[in-house]
């Protein structure tokens, strides 16, 4: 089953070479996995999508990120209500005929076309991995030339947040009065 | 007040009670060594890198004290890397301070330069390259702090020369910030009433003692809880010394190599509360048939031992000391006199298989001549060791009564292990009396210390047992590859010439009765001396799980009846 974490890492040379290497190590699969700037400055958010077969494999990843200095905070996001997108530019082969038949294909993924050449297009699309996918494949008869994605970025809607079973992490998974004594040293 | 990066280095170290510096210099860390002749600290000059981050550990080990290693950039630090891998399997905190060519030069291949961080990043706890000498203060600080709360572990920093070199204005960092970094300190509570709730339940429970214990200065709760719930303990290899071995609850070792009953029992417990253990493959078996009836209370401080070999049934994820220290309230007193009775009977039946209870046969046993040392220390020494056969010997029969007296790379099982980590223990417990037990094998690799010892007139004591083979690898191959040797029989030099060489009093020991002499002769002389046991040469180590197999499938040792008959 796929896994969606959100971690807040330290942005700091060298971080993501530390996630990565952490996956290499321990033998995780990363599906994908996308970083960026967030609101607060020396901050960076990465979207990480991985198979596991378990809550208890996902738990080991969780514990293993945020037994990294660096990373602040891990949350699974999985099963939470969240909104998950990717972007992927598309290089459509295109005959100027065969340019409406693709703009109308765009339209019902809600893509667009953002570069015309003499013979191909570029289609931008947006949305979860699922509707990108669908709209592959109906590219895919007419000729895609070249592909890029950005893997998944995710964050939960309104109040809610990720689930978080590591302790410690950002103080937000700690709440000290389920603790057998408040005030941890 | 303005100084120099190298300067705010020892500036650092030293508030961080740095005393002891274990290293070796060259052309990437020269003003460091410059800069060290201004500040109260022991340098110890080594004769390999390996040699520096073993003597850190040992001394680490011994001292509960965080230890530093110190090498220059390119191959000195690349020697610092078995020691920093051993010390990170083992959780011994270490801080290593490597010098980087100038931070201009990176990435050009320059002479001398090697991508120290990107190699040890795996290896260590958390490392630095440091480009500037304003980010000293701060990253020594960070460095020193991590590596010796939470789980502790080896740190590394790499520091440019460039930066070493900079002057710019010093301040001491009062406080660390570290926000991805909070180690957890008590246990939830709804966690420990479930724990409460299996100890209620439990018939046959058993404790499994690791090296947590004595990283969080746990020993006597341990005890308190063993005694309150009559729990037998059974120990990790690095666990040892954390319960005492002469106490009616102590189980002793657990393990490939672990005693029969102590394996037994953790076949046979419905309850096994892991105390700083993390289910490594040597003490567990196949994990296909581990203590199938067994529940598992796992308290550890690092959450990603939680569940990575053994799924448990209740985690405790915080300070072992804190969360036992909440726990021991809300105990009740329980009782087990079956189970007890049933470990009884397990225990002397393994008596009688004990090599302790053969007849003396004119050969030198290592099993014999570890019971001797430790009649002849009363159990008080620190004993270091190398990894194989003798590990398990010693491991066996040197029963300690006291923590940090046990110093042996478990995880990483490194030969060379024994002499550095021996000379930094004895560094960091100048009055202690120290052995170190090691084999003809991982002695040679890294004998070149001892150089070192007589150089530091470290009051080390040396048992070399020689059986010219590696002999682990002998009895294995021995027992699962049909006796085909193959590259174990090892022609050794003269190791009491060699002592002669480097000034150290040694003596060849041949015959049992040469024995007590011996030791007494290594106890009464002052500063390192060297004895060559020649022991029996195809000797196996028992009892022994092989790889793969159930925890209570182990090979023994035949009873003696049945063997005389044979």
């Amino acid at each position: 089953m796929q896994y969606t974490l959100i971690a807040l890492v330290e942005d700091k040379p060298g971080v993501l070479n530390r996630v990565a290497s952490l996956f290499r190590r321990r033998n995780f699969n990363i599906e994908s996995l996308a970083v960026g700037r967030t609101e607060k400055t020396g901050v960076s958010r990465m979207t990480i999508v991985t198979n596991c077969e378990n809550d208890i494999d996902a738990h080991k990843i969780e514990a293993n990120l945020y037994k990294l200095v660096n990373v602040i905070d891990v949350q699974d996001v999985t099963r939470q209500p969240s909104v998950t997108r990717d972007l992927a530019l598309i290089k459509v082969k295109a005959t100027p005929e065969q340019r409406s038949e693709i703009n109308n294909l765009a339209a019902i993924f809600r893509a667009r076309i953002v570069d015309v050449a003499p013979d191909s297009v570029i289609v931008e699309a947006t949305g979860t991995e699922d509707k990108i996918e669908g709209m592959v494949e109906l590219l895919r008869p007419i000729g895609i030339m070249e592909m890029v994605r950005t893997g998944q970025v995710a964050m939960t809607r309104g109040e809610h947040s990720g689930i978080r079973r590591n302790p410690g992490a950002n103080g937000n998974g700690w709440h000290p009065e389920e603790y057998a004594s408040a005030g941890a040293d | 007040m303005k100084k120099t990066g190298a300067e705010i280095l020892w500036e650092c170290v030293v508030r961080e009670g740095v005393e002891v510096v274990f290293g070796y210099p060259g052309g990437a860390n020269m003003p460091i060594y410059d800069a060290m002749l201004s500040y109260p600290v022991h340098h110890v000059l080594v004769r390999h890198e390996q040699g520096a981050a073993h003597m850190a550990d040992g001394y680490a080990r011994a001292s509960g004290k965080v230890g530093m290693a110190m090498a220059t950039s390119g191959p000195g630090a690349t020697n610092l890397v078995t020691g920093i891998a051993t010390a990170m399997m083992d959780s011994s905190p270490i801080v290593c301070i490597t010098g980087q060519v100038h931070a201009h030069l990176i990435g050009g291949d320059a002479f001398q330069e090697t991508d120290v961080t990107g190699i040890t990043l795996p290896i260590t706890k958390h490392n630095y390259l440091v480009t500037h000498a304003d980010e000293i203060a701060e990253v020594v600080a960070e460095a020193f702090y991590i590596a010796r709360s939470g789980r502790p572990g080896p740190v590394l920093i790499d520091i440019c020369k460039n930066a070493q070199i900079e002057v710019v204005e010093f301040s001491y960092p009062e406080e660390v910030k570290l926000p991805g970094y909070q180690p957890p300190s008590h246990a939830p509570k709804a966690d420990l009433k479930q724990a409460l709730e299996l100890i209620r339940k439990a018939r046959r429970p058993v404790v499994l003692a690791g090296q947590g214990i004595l990283m969080s200065g746990a020993e006597e709760v341990t005890q308190q809880f063993a005694v309150k719930t009559n729990t037998p303990v059974a120990m990790t290899l690095l666990g040892l010394g954390a319960f005492p071995a002469s106490h009616e609850l102590s189980l002793g070792m657990m393990g490939m190599h672990g005693e029969a009953h102590s394996n037994l029992a953790i076949q046979n417990a419905d309850l096994l509360l892991a105390f700083g253990m993390r289910f490594d493959d040597r003490v567990t078996g196949t994990l296909n048939t581990y203590a199938p009836g067994a529940k598992i209370i796992h308290i550890d401080i690092d959450p990603s031992e939680i569940h990575k070999n053994v799924k448990v049934d209740v985690p405790l994820v915080g300070d072992l000391k804190t969360v036992l220290t909440d726990l021991l309230p809300m105990l009740d007193e329980y009782d087990h006199p079956e189970w007890m009775q049933q470990i009884g009977e397990w225990k002397a039946e393994g008596d009688a298989r004990s090599i302790m209870s053969w007849p003396e046969d004119g050969k030198l046993h290592v099993s014999h001549l570890v019971h001797a040392l430790w009649e002849a220390t009363g159990g008080g020494a620190i004993v270091t060791t190398d990894v194989g056969q003798h590990q398990m010997w010693t491991a066996q029969y040197y029963f300690l009564e006291k923590p940090k007296r046990w110093l042996s790379s478990g995880g990483a099982g490194t030969m060379g292990f024994g002499l550095p980590s021996a000379i930094g223990a004895w560094l960091a417990n100048n009055n202690e009396e120290v052995w170190t037990v090691v084999g003809d094998g991982g002695f040679q690799m890294t004998q070149a210390e001892l150089a070192t010892a007589v150089q530091e007139g470290a009051n080390v004591k040396i048992a070399i047992m020689n059986n010219n083979f590696l002999g682990m690898v002998r009895q294995w191959q021995e027992f699962f590859f049909e006796k085909r040797y193959s590259a174990v029989n090892m022609p050794t030099p003269d190791f009491v010439k060699i002592a002669e060489a480097h000034g150290i009093p040694g003596r060849l020991v041949t015959s049992p009765d040469e024995v007590q002499e011996a030791i007494a002769f290594a106890r009464a002389t002052p500063g390192p001396v060297l004895l060559e046991f020649r022991v029996v040469q195809e000797e196996a180590v028992y009892p022994m799980v092989p790889a793969g197999a159930a925890l209570d499938e182990m090979l023994r040792r035949p009873v003696r009846a049945q063997a005389e008959k044979e």
